[in-house]
């Protein structure tokens, strides 16, 4: 392929018509809103969100199950809306936290129909089903008939469903939602392997675990409501709000030091406190590391002592924070009350 | 590429059916749907037919009655086997987004998906006649059958009755609720206009058109005639037409809504698509 970009959107939008009982007025849900987008081949594209913010109707978009409502998207090199048939057979999908699957066949079963519906040789699809399935600890479990899976294995069955037919692009809707801490941390571990052994390979993935987001991608979009409120390299989006440098410090009690006097400090910017059991938590912005100096010798005149300090690195939580205004579980819980 | 498309979705798809259909866990719940349910509904309508007749089983009624309902097994059966489809994987399975992006055909894919069903509605077709003939004197001799009569019209026919089952698949595929309910509707309304246990002149003359109109009137009608002869032709309602000529409708007729239902199928498909509901699921 000439075209290098995996993933290309131009002012993608797409509005649900919402049909509730007739003497409501049709009410109009903006889902996606001016999405522009270009993820390389080869990267690890993590779209971050919380709930109802788009995500899954970016993916369904993505791989032609849902049309756009306005602008446009290309996936491998095809448009998903105009030429579906020539972007499926270079794509896969996988939704976490549901379980597909026809429950009356093996998981062996399961996945080699799905092979054989991208037209792969039998025999090698059975190598490969195999293969994966040792790879993610199921092997033993070949011949288990689906539906007496557990929730979380069939999940796994589900990704190896995605894997399985070596997409160029590939699609993971939360793909550990649900897992439990180790089988998580093998589907990542698995995730990065696979891309790994390619590098024209593209993974699109959504969660909304900011250090799965961190840890994994190569670039993150953070996505509310609809909207791209920022798009970089996990370090370039944290390195924004490093101009200031945040320590937590806890110390003994405070002895009439007020924050007040903290900030009267030259180079301290902002402290916050919070009372913890036989003491009190700063959290204390300063405009560099140096004016720690000056901190310390405060609490030295007021007899304070210092029990424990760390340097607070931002995350992307903060990032979060700073674009939205609030936290993301704030965000979702806004979200559930409306 | 484009056959072999076709046929992996077709021979796959036919595949799974099978396993569906045939999910045999439980072999006496499996006997009782595919023989013990044909076989009643038709000794039902066999002891309503005494009754009306007051036990009249010479009449040239008979077989019409009996073949007719025998034969319309494969209505319900091929058209639900292919719609139903739908309703499986996008409800129960939860695979019908992942068959949408997989690069298969998946009208052709629901067609196969039809297979299973196919083949069990002719097993309880073959019983119920073979009970007939033993047992209740459906006059079928081996001698007199037009096979090939029959076989191109049995082909023809099922043919005709998997496209109407697309049809219904796209319906189905926009509909969000009670999808279930439209196969057996539609077979239950074809019951009434195709002359399936009655000659359609029993029917009101503004309502007999729609009878006129549906490929599977002439269907039932040829198949009868495969079988029995002259004993079809005792009703009034078709005799004036020769063998060929009812085919030739059959034909044009399926013809006809071959293409509709094609063109709906890519309609629905398309407002699915807008809509999102491909991956829909009413959770009841
Ligand atoms: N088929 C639909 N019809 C109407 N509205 C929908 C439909 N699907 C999604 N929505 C709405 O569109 C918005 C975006 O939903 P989407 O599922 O894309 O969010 P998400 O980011 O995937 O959320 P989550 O983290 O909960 O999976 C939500 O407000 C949702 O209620
Ligand atoms: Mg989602």
């Amino acid at each position: 392929m000439s075209n290098s970009l995996a993933i290309e959107t131009q002012n993608l939008g797409r509005i649900y018509k919402l049909r509730g009982s007739k003497k409501e007025t049709r009410k109009e849900l903006v889902a996606l809103q001016d999405v522009n987008l270009t993820v390389q081949r080869g990267e690890l594209f993590g779209l971050l969100g919380p709930n109802g913010a788009g995500k899954t109707t970016l993916i369904k978009v993505l791989t032609t199950l849902l049309s756009p409502t306005s602008g446009w998207a290309r996936v491998a090199g095809a448009d998903v809306h105009a030429e579906p048939n020539l972007v499926r057979p270079r794509i896969n999908m996988v939704s976490g936290g549901e379980s597909s699957g026809y429950g009356l066949l093996t998981v062996k079963e399961n996945l080699w129909m799905f092979s054989q519906f991208y037209g792969a040789p039998s025999k090698e699809a059975n190598e490969r089903i195999e293969a994966l399935l040792e790879m993610v600890g199921m092997k033993d479990r070949m011949h288990t008939k689906s539906s007496d899976l557990s929730t979380g294995l069939r999940q796994k069955m589900n990704i190896v469903r995605g894997f399985l037919t070596d997409p160029e692009v590939l699609f993971l809707d939360e793909p550990t939602l649900g897992l439990d801490v180790g089988a998580s941390r093998d589907v990542r571990k698995f995730i990065i392997e696979w891309l790994k052994a390619d590098k024209e390979r593209t993974l699109l993935l959504t969660t909304h675990y900011m250090v799965e987001a961190d840890e994994l991608c190569d670039r993150v979009a953070i996505i509310n409501k609809g909207k791209v409120l920022a798009c970089d390299t996990p370090s370039a989006l944290k390195q924004r709000l490093q101009k200031d440098v945040t320590f937590e410090i806890e110390t003994s009690p405070l002895n009439g030091l007020t924050p007040q006097m903290m900030e009267e400090q030259p180079e301290v910017k902002k402290a916050a406190l919070t009372d913890i059991e036989g003491g009190a938590r700063w959290k204390l912005s300063l405009v560099d590391e140096s004016a720690l100096a000056r901190v310390f010798n405060l609490f030295a005149q007021k007899d304070v002592k210092v029990m424990n300090l760390n340097k607070r690195q931002p995350t992307l939580e903060d990032v979060f924070v700073d674009l939205v205004g609030r936290s993301m579980a704030e965000e979702e819980s806004n979200e559930r009350s409306q | 590429m484009q056959t072999s498309t076709s046929w992996r979705s077709f021979r796959m798809a036919a595949w799974l059916g099978w396993l569906i259909e045939s999910n045999w866990t439980d072999p006496f719940l499996f006997a009782v749907y595919s023989i013990v349910k044909p076989l009643s509904g038709a000794a039902i309508l066999v002891i309503m037919y005494g009754i009306i007749t007051q036990g009249n089983y010479d009449s040239a009624l008979f077989p019409y009655i009996y073949l007719g309902n025998a034969f319309y097994i494969y209505v319900g059966a091929v058209m639900t086997g292919v719609s139903w489809a739908v309703v499986d994987d996008r409800e129960h399975y939860k695979t019908l987004k992942y068959m949408y992006i997989a690069p298969i055909y998946i009208p052709v894919y629901l067609l196969g998906r039809g297979v299973a069903r196919f083949i069990t509605g002719s097993i309880a077709v073959f019983i119920t006649i073979a009970a007939g003939v033993l047992f209740l004197k459906v006059p079928l001799h081996f001698a007199d059958i037009n096979w090939i009569l029959f076989i191109v019209t049995l082909i023809l026919g099922v043919v005709m009755l998997a496209l109407l089952g697309l049809l219904l698949a796209g319906i189905t595929l926009t509909v969000a609720r009670h999808e279930g309910f439209i196969g057996e509707a539609t077979a239950g309304v074809l019951y009434i206009f195709s002359g399936a246990v009655f000659p359609l002149d029993v029917l009101p003359a503004w309502i007999r058109p729609i009878g006129y109109f549906m490929p599977t009137t002439y269907w039932l009608e040829l198949l009868r005639r495969s079988l029995v002869g002259n004993v079809a032709q005792a009703f009034p309602t078709l005799a004036n037409f020769t063998n060929m000529e009812i085919l030739g409708i059959l034909l044009g007729l399926s013809i006809f809504f071959g293409v509709i239902s094609v063109q709906v199928f890519r309609y629905c498909d398309g407002i699915a698509r807008e809509r999102g509901l491909i991956d829909h699921t009413t959770n009841y």
